[in-house]
């Protein structure tokens, strides 16, 4: 068996005498009932060597098939990640700390996080940033619960965005009873007729953009349809499209949250990724989870701290923001290593690559038989095709051939292509569909 | 030291895209933002030595001593990165077809059925990212049985005033309003008034055992009991449970849901406050509520819906894995017997320096409270604290739980060695003896850390949370 206990047999004997004891199990015995207390362990398989377990993990691992070509989005990219961001984030200071409770030994820590959250509000547009949350459904529905008050208690949510965003967002509306609906929508896009009139308890607008069909939606509208019924504006958003698209900011909205997972983390089969929060100054106070801030030391010099916390819920207990307690620390210096390394020029030329390839992908496919766009609106790097065949087996054939297609959503296909894809790599991709398709 | 954005010099860069062998394609004026975002621009060595500056200036488990109370700082096994960074691991796409995600399936059924295992429950959801995540689910599947029974007047929730704060927190995002327990003079739960409280709208009882204090609460059959015998549910906070691995089950005490801390007991990475994992676990009769993938799994007709995107912190999960099959049926007793060891090891060396607040065998950490030495000589648990950091070694968690004054509580983990906690037991005796020499100069701790201490107060009045750029 591994283990990582550095105490020998007979230092453990030397310590158990030090205290008046015999044996661990003497550690236990005075507390735990009897009826409870386990004879010999739980029920599991015996200890393995480092090297054992290490074989084993990695044939689990070689049951999956890795794709060397992967044309699906929706919600997790496949973006190139330079190699000087696990460099810096593997670091063990960073790997093996814990929450900077103590600012004194933990102003790096500290320090990273109040530049994360700078390039954040850079990002966006917005005034501030918290130090993360868990991912960017939860970032989403925890934002919209910032909006919730006694008077206004209903959360519209579009019915365009990220489907298990939607369906989180449901799940805290129902734990804490507050009223949600979704918006419906025409031609892939939100149906802005639904936004006249607003009911007086409206509490926000959730608007993803672009949204899960990776179409533009008409945003300022949107802010402005919620603004005029008094409620907030709440923005999902894509933090590689803002590169060169417009942020939200710009677009009208109080609160911006994303799935940070673009930004040079791993698509890591779901997690862990990174919850990204922003919102304009008169919100901060209601931001959830840890907030960086710079001070100084009693000394005069800069320094870092965690700060805001008694909206946080180790002092309010139950009046807390939320129960957010830890973030993603490790994944949002991730990103801020990320955003360094491209700097605001390799930003913005990844998302033309993006948007470049995307429309000369779409423009290629339109060409083939059965692989028409469904929707006519703009879109950025994803778009949803018909499939002239059946898309399960379509997908399965081209699984075979190495490449993930797009997402298989009804009888449809969506589409992504991010940076890895070169022209000449589409022009092969065209080919194996017209085999597949026998075109 | 400088900040990223002031060591930016325009036109500087790292990394270069290949220039682009599409056609031109311009995005409409319409969507285009109109000004660049003024991220860092500098060469790949600033960026190296930028962050490798910031980590001389954080502290983690590999630094040194770390016994961070309720936080479980143990070692962070190298093998379990390696194989968080297998690219059949790293590379999947969540929304794989199922048939090419065999293994990352593997690795959740093979984790659920051993940690069933470990904690007496019957299945468990992967989806909560930490252990406060953990607690919400739990508590929307206590809301859910209820509800699904008809029995919707049970709205208030137990906690003991023990607690850690996410209990109430999370309690109230459920809709639940919270009803204090207060503890014993043994600092358990107080039976009469856990008694007095229970009626048919309890709709359960949030409980950490061993408890925040470090004890394990002897009347933990008849707590469960008779919770369940007022119709209520049983939640395990699973944050001390590296204190009974192998040697008792919640699953046995009574429990019906529980959430387990893989970055506490299960040896996954804290990376500075994340990511962690916050798996559930449950009993039978609440199994149907659990969350799912909406797109991934299979629709669960009564399931509470879900609380993130995809499957949960996945890498973490699979480091954990390799966690327990390394420890396996032997070496998880092992682990948690010598954190218990070790905590009774290093109080029994201090507890005459510093008074405890419960003076009785301990399991994983013991409290400390400063009560009477801040009376005396105005010295504080702070800083006690603060003057720790000057003898290398993190602090024990300040100020919790509530009901210890003064308290500082003490986790050194399994993974220390004796010279490690005789060391601190050193530096814990040698503090005392300056505060009885020289009381005045513990407010001046740490001197030998790159800041002194930070002003928090103008911090939260002013608050200044991102860097002002000059133009």
């Amino acid at each position: 068996m591994g283990s990582y206990l550095p105490s020998t047999r007979q230092e453990q004997q030397e310590m158990l005498e030090a205290i008046g004891l015999n044996s661990l199990r003497d550690l236990y015995t005075g507390d735990v009932p009897a009826s409870v207390l386990l004879d010999d362990s739980v029920n599991i398989p015996k200890g393995l060597a480092e090297m054992v377990v290490r074989a084993k993990m990695e044939r689990i691992a070689s049951k999956n098939k890795v794709f060397s070509t992967v044309l699906r989005g929706a919600g997790s990219y496949d973006h190139y990640i330079p190699a000087i961001v696990s460099t810096v984030t593997s670091k063990e200071e960073f790997v093996t700390t814990y929450t900077p409770y103590q600012a004194e030994i933990s102003q790096g820590v500290l320090q990273s996080i109040f530049e994360y959250q700078t390039m954040m509000c850079e990002l966006t547009g917005m005034d501030v940033s918290n130090a993360s949350v868990y991912d960017g459904a939860s970032a989403a529905a925890e934002a919209v619960m910032m909006t919730q008050t006694r008077s206004r208690s209903k959360i519209y949510v579009a019915s365009t965005a990220h489907p298990e965003v939607i369906q989180t967002i449901k799940t805290y509306c129902w734990g804490r009873d507050v009223a949600f609906e979704e918006i419906p929508q025409k031609d892939g896009l939100l149906d802005l007729a639904a936004l006249e009139n607003l009911p007086q308890d409206t509490a926000c607008v959730y608007l993803q953009q672009p949204n899960f069909f990776g179409l533009f939606e008409e945003a300022e509208t949107v802010a402005k349809l919620a603004h005029d019924a008094g409620a907030k504006a709440v923005m999902g958003f894509y933090p590689i499209s803002l590169g060169i698209c417009k942020t939200p900011a710009e677009q009208g909205f109080d609160i911006a949250v994303a799935e940070g997972q673009s930004l040079g983390i791993p698509m890591s089969w779901g997690g862990p990724y990174l919850g990204i929060m922003t919102a304009k100054k008169d919100m901060m106070r209601m931001l959830p989870g840890r907030i960086a801030g710079e001070t100084k030391d009693s000394k005069g010099r800069r320094a870092f701290v965690l700060t805001l916390q008694a909206r946080e819920q180790h002092i309010r207990r139950e009046k807390a923001s939320s129960n957010v307690c830890t973030n993603q620390a490790l994944c949002a210096m991730t990103a801020a290593v990320y955003l360094a390394a491209m700097g605001p020029a390799g930003l913005s030329e990844v998302a033309q690559l993006c948007y470049e390839g995307a429309h000369y992908f779409a423009d290629e496919l339109s060409k083939l038989k059965g692989f028409d766009r469904v929707h006519k609106a703009e879109f950025f790097n994803e778009f949803l095709t018909n499939c002239p065949m059946d898309v399960h087996a379509f997908e399965k054939e081209m699984a075979k051939r190495g490449i993930l297609c797009g997402l298989t959503v009804d009888n449809h296909l969506l589409w992504c292509v991010t940076e890895k894809m070169d022209k000449l790599a589409i022009d092969e991709v065209i080919n194996v569909i017209k085999e597949v398709c026998g075109q | 030291m400088k900040l990223i954005f002031e060591r930016s010099v325009p036109g500087r860069r790292t990394f270069q895209m290949p220039k682009s062998s599409f056609p031109k394609k311009e995005l409409p004026k319409a969507f285009a933002r109109t000004e660049q975002p003024r991220l860092p621009e500098m060469s790949e060595v600033a960026i190296g030595r930028h962050y490798t500056q910031l980590a001389k200036q954080a502290f983690g488990v590999n630094n040194g001593f770390y016994p961070l109370g309720s936080c479980t700082m143990k070692y962070n096994p190298r093998v379990n990165e390696a194989v968080a960074a297998l690219p059949g691991f790293a590379r999947m796409h969540p929304l794989q077809p199922r048939d090419t995600a065999v293994g990352c399936h593997e690795v959740l059924d093979t984790a659920r059925k051993l940690l069933c295992e470990i904690t007496g429950m019957d299945d468990m959801t992967f989806q909560p990212a930490a252990g406060a995540h953990g607690e919400y689910v739990g508590l929307l599947l206590m809301k859910k049985y209820h509800e699904q029974r008809g029995d919707l007047k049970r709205t208030r929730v137990l906690v003991p005033d023990s607690a850690h704060g996410t209990n109430p927190a999370s309690a109230a995002m459920v809709g639940f309003t919270v009803t204090h327990i207060p503890s014993d003079e043994e600092g358990c739960v107080d039976l009469t008034a856990l008694k007095a409280a229970l009626d048919d709208t309890v709709a359960g009882l949030m409980l950490t055992n061993p408890n925040t204090v470090g004890i394990f609460d002897k009347n933990i059959l008849e707590i469960t009991r008779l919770v369940h015998e007022a119709g209520g549910l049983n939640y395990y906070d699973g944050a001390n449970l590296n204190a009974i691995m192998g040697w008792v089950r919640p699953g046995d005490m009574g429990f019906d849901v529980i959430h387990l801390n893989l970055h506490k007991t299960f040896s996954t990475p804290h990376g500075g406050g994340g990511p962690g994992a916050g798996p559930v676990g449950c009993k039978n009769l609440l199994k149907d509520f659990l969350p799912h993938s909406h797109m991934g799994d299979e629709r669960l007709e009564h399931s509470v819906g879900q609380v993130r995107a995809f499957y949960g912190n996945f890498l973490v999960v699979a480091r954990a894995l390799t966690y327990i099959l390394t420890l396996g049926k032997e070496g998880l007793p092992q682990a948690s017997g010598m954190a218990v060891l070790n905590a009774n090891y290093l109080m029994h060396q201090i507890k005459d320096d510093y008074p405890l607040a419960y003076d009785r065998i301990c399991m994983h950490e013991f409290v400390l409270t400063l009560e009477k030495i801040k009376k005396e000589t105005g010295v504080s648990a702070l800083d006690v604290a603060k003057c720790l950091l000057d003898y290398g070694m993190h602090p024990p968690t300040m100020y919790f739980p509530l009901i210890v004054h003064e308290a500082l509580m003490v986790e050194p983990t399994e993974t220390e060695n004796r010279e490690t906690l005789d060391d601190a037991a050193k530096a814990f005796k040698a503090i005392k003896k300056q505060i009885q020499d020289d009381p005045e100069s513990l407010h001046l701790c740490p001197i030998t850390t790159p800041i002194s201490r930070p002003d928090e107060v103008t911090a939260a009045r002013n608050p200044i949370v991102r860097y002002a750029f000059e133009n």
